[in-house]
C-alpha cells in the first residue's frame, strides 16, 4: 500500500505534534500532584526550541558546527582514501591479504571507543584525536568494500575488457576502479555516518569545542535543556549530511539499477 | 559425402597457410577441489579457415563455450594445440573478437563509451573513437540508444552493443557464443541477417554458437556438431552451399535449406544415437 505524499507529510507532522505535546503535557501538568516527567530531567519543549533560537541568535553555535563538521570531513576524507589504497593493494596481492588478514579482523574487532583515551594522548585535545577516532571506523569500511568491490568484479566483464586488448592500467581504470567504488560509494552513508560519530564520540570524552562538547557540557551542569538543545541539532545535523550524501551518491551511481542502489 | 568418416578429423577441405583457427586435438579439463577432474572436452580438432563462417551446434552444457574460450585464449587446453593464422597460440589470442554468452558491457559506461572504448585503448583520440563508435551504434540500429546505460538496455539490446563494441575493433576472428540467445524468433532472423551483411563486407573468419540448428544452417558455410559431455566431441562437419548473400529469414524457405536440414538430422540422429544410445534430449530440443 502506497501513501499519498501530502497524506504521509500529514501523519509524519501528527506523530511530532503528538510527541511534543505529550512531552509538553508531562511536563507541566500534575497528574495526581506529580508531574509524569519532571521539569528537571525533561526539561520542556518551548524552552528546548528557545534554547536552539538563542544558540543560532548569538552565534556560538556556528563555531561547534563547524568544528564537528571540519573533524567529519577530514575524517571521512582520510579513512577513505586510506582504504581505497590498502583495499586495492591488498585486493590485487594475495599474499599480502592473507599475511595480515587475522590482524585487520583483530583491529576492526576491537571496539573503537577504547582508543579515544589513546588518540588524545598522542594528538591531544584538539580536533586531530577526533579525526584519528574517526578514521578508525571510517577506515574499515571503505576498506572492506573496496576490498569486494576488486574481488566481485565479473569475471566476464573483466575477460571481456582483456580481450580487447586492455594492459594492467587500463584494467584498473576502466574495471577496478569504477567497481570498487560502485561498492564505496554504496556505503557512503555508513562511512559519513561513522566518521561523525567518531567526531562527537571524541568530542564528547575529552576536547573544547563542537557538538560533543556542548552535549558533555551542559550535562556536566545538569542543563537538561542544553542537552537536548545538543541533541536537536546534532540530529539535524546529521540529516543535513545525509540528505547532501544522497544527492552526491544519485549523481556517482546513475548507472547502477534503482533496486540494486536502494538496496544498500 | 560420408560424414562419419569426416566426422572424425572434422577437418576443412585446405588445411595449411589460410586457416584462421586450428585446433588440433584439443582436450580440456576442469579440475574441481574436492572432485575427480572433469573432462569437458574430449581430444579433438577444429580448422576455421579465412573468411569462414563455422557454426557450432551442440547440446546445452556439451563443451561449446569452452571450446571458444580455448580459441580466445582465456582457457588453457589440457592436451593439443591452438594455433591462429599457423602461429601457436600463447596467452590471449589478440586477433580475435569474442562476443560472451553472458553480459559483459561495463555497467558504468554508457552504450557509446562502452563501444569507444575499445577503440580508446588501442590510444585512439576520444573525439575520433566517439564517432566511430556513434558510427557502429547506427549500424546496429542502436542510434537513440548511446547514452543509456547496460541496464537501460533490453537483453537484445545489449547484445548489439556487445556486437559493436566487438566489431568496431576489426578482429580478424570473430568468436560469438549464441549471441542472439536471449532473442524471441523474429528478431534472432533480424539479427542474423544483419550480421551477415556485416560480416560480408569483409569476410572474417568466425565461429558462432548456437544451439539451433536452423540458425546454424541459415548462417553458415560450415555446421559442426559437438556431442553431449562429458568428453564431448565434434560428431559430425557439414558443408552448408546455400547461395550468398542470404537473409536468414528467407532462406529457410528455399528447398535447399530444407534438404540439408533434414540430412544433417537424420546423420546427426545416427551419431548421437550410435554414442550416446537414447540419451539425446538436448539434441531433440534444438532440431
Ligand atoms: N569453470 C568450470 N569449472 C568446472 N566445470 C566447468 C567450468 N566451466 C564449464 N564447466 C563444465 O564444462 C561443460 C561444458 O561447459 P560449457 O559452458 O562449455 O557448455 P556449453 O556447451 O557452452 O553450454 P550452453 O549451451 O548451455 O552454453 C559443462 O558440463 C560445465 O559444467
Ligand atoms: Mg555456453
Amino acid at each position: 500500500m502506497k501513501l499519498h505524499p501530502a497524506k504521509l507529510l500529514f501523519l509524519q507532522i501528527l506523530v511530532a505534534v503528538a510527541a511534543l505535546a505529550l512531552w509538553q503535557i508531562g511536563a507541566t501538568v500534575p497528574i495526581g500532584g506529580d508531574f509524569l516527567l519532571p521539569e528537571f530531567f525533561f526539561s520542556k519543549p518551548g524552552d528546548v526550541l528557545s534554547r536552539v533560537v538563542e544558540l543560532f541568535v548569538t552565534g556560538t553555535i556556528w563555531k561547534h558546527l563547524w568544528i564537528t563538521l571540519t573533524e567529519t570531513v577530514l575524517a571521512f576524507i582520510i579513512g577513505s582514501v586510506g582504504g581505497v589504497v590498502i583495499g586495492f593493494w591488498f585486493a590485487r596481492k594475495p599474499v599480502v591479504a592473507a599475511v595480515f588478514d587475522p590482524y585487520v579482523k583483530m583491529v576492526n574487532a576491537l571496539p573503537r571507543v577504547v582508543l579515544a583515551p589513546i588518540f588524545m594522548l598522542w594528538l591531544g585535545l584538539g580536533i586531530w584525536s577526533k579525526v584519528a577516532l574517526g578514521v578508525t571506523l571510517v577506515f574499515f569500511i571503505v576498506f572492506f568494500n573496496v576490498y569486494q568491490g576488486v574481488k566481485e568484479v565479473s569475471p566476464v566483464v573483466l575477460a571481456n575488457a582483456r580481450m580487447m586488448g586492455m594492459n594492467e592500467r587500463q584494467l584498473f581504470r576502466n574495471v577496478y576502479w569504477p567497481s570498487a567504488m560502485s561498492w564505496m560509494f554504496s556505503s557512503l552513508h555508513t562511512a559519513v555516518g561513522f566518521a561523525l560519530v567518531g567526531a562527537v564520540v571524541g568530542e564528547y570524552l575529552g576536547s573544547a569545542a563542537g557538538l560533543g562538547y556542548l552535549i558533555h557540557q551542559a550535562e556536566g551542569v545538569f542543563d537538561v535543556t542544553g542537552v537536548f538543545a545538543g541533541m536537536f541539532i546534532l540530529a539535524a545535523f546529521v540529516l543535513v549530511i545525509d540528505w547532501f550524501v544522497t544527492r552526491v551518491e544519485k549523481r556517482l551511481l546513475v548507472w547502477r539499477p534503482q533496486a540494486a542502489s536502494e538496496q544498500n | 559425402m560420408n560424414a562419419a568418416a569426416r566426422a572424425t578429423t572434422a577437418e576443412a577441405p585446405h588445411a595449411g597457410a589460410s586457416l584462421a583457427v586450428a585446433l588440433d586435438d584439443i582436450a580440456i579439463s576442469f579440475a574441481v577441489k574436492g572432485r575427480p577432474v572433469f573432462n569437458a572436452v574430449a581430444p579433438t580438432s577444429l580448422h576455421v579457415r579465412e573468411g569462414e563462417f563455422v557454426a557450432i551446434v551442440g547440446p546445452t552444457g556439451c563443451g561449446k563455450s569452452t571450446l571458444l574460450n580455448a580459441t580466445a585464449g582465456l582457457l588453457a587446453p589440457a592436451g593439443g594445440t591452438v594455433s591462429i593464422f599457423g602461429e601457436k597460440l600463447v596467452g590471449l589470442n589478440a586477433r580475435a573478437g569474442y562476443l560472451f554468452q553472458q553480459d559483459a558491457l561495463m555497467p558504468w559506461k554508457t552504450a557509446l563509451d562502452n563501444v569507444a572504448i575499445a577503440l580508446e585503448i588501442g590510444g585512439m583520440r576520444r573525439a575520433d573513437a566517439v564517432a566511430q563508435a556513434q558510427d557502429w551504434l547506427k549500424r546496429v540500429g542502436l542510434a537513440r540508444f548511446t547514452e543509456r546505460y547496460p541496464h537501460e538496455l533490453s537483453g537484445g539490446q545489449r547484445k548489439r552493443v556487445a556486437l559493436a563494441q566487438m566489431l568496431i575493433r576489426q578482429p580478424k576472428i570473430l568468436l560469438m557464443d549464441e549471441p542472439f540467445g536471449p532473442l524471441d524468433a523474429q528478431t534472432r532472423q533480424i539479427m542474423g541477417t544483419l550480421l551477415l551483411r556485416l560480416w560480408a563486407q569483409d569476410r572474417k573468419a568466425v565461429l558462432f554458437v548456437t544451439h539451433d540448428l536452423e540458425e546454424a544452417i541459415a548462417l553458415s558455410d560450415r555446421v559442426v556438431i559437438m556431442s553431449a559431455g562429458p568428453e564431448a566431441r565434434i560428431i559430425g562437419d557439414f558443408p552448408i552451399d546455400l547461395a550468398r548473400p542470404r537473409d536468414a529469414a528467407e532462406i529457410r524457405l528455399d528447398p535447399r535449406f530444407h534438404e540439408l536440414h533434414r540430412m544433417i538430422w537424420s546423420q546427426l540422429k545416427a551419431e548421437v544415437a550410435k554414442t550416446y544410445g537414447d540419451d539425446m534430449n538436448g539434441l531433440e530440443a534444438s532440431s
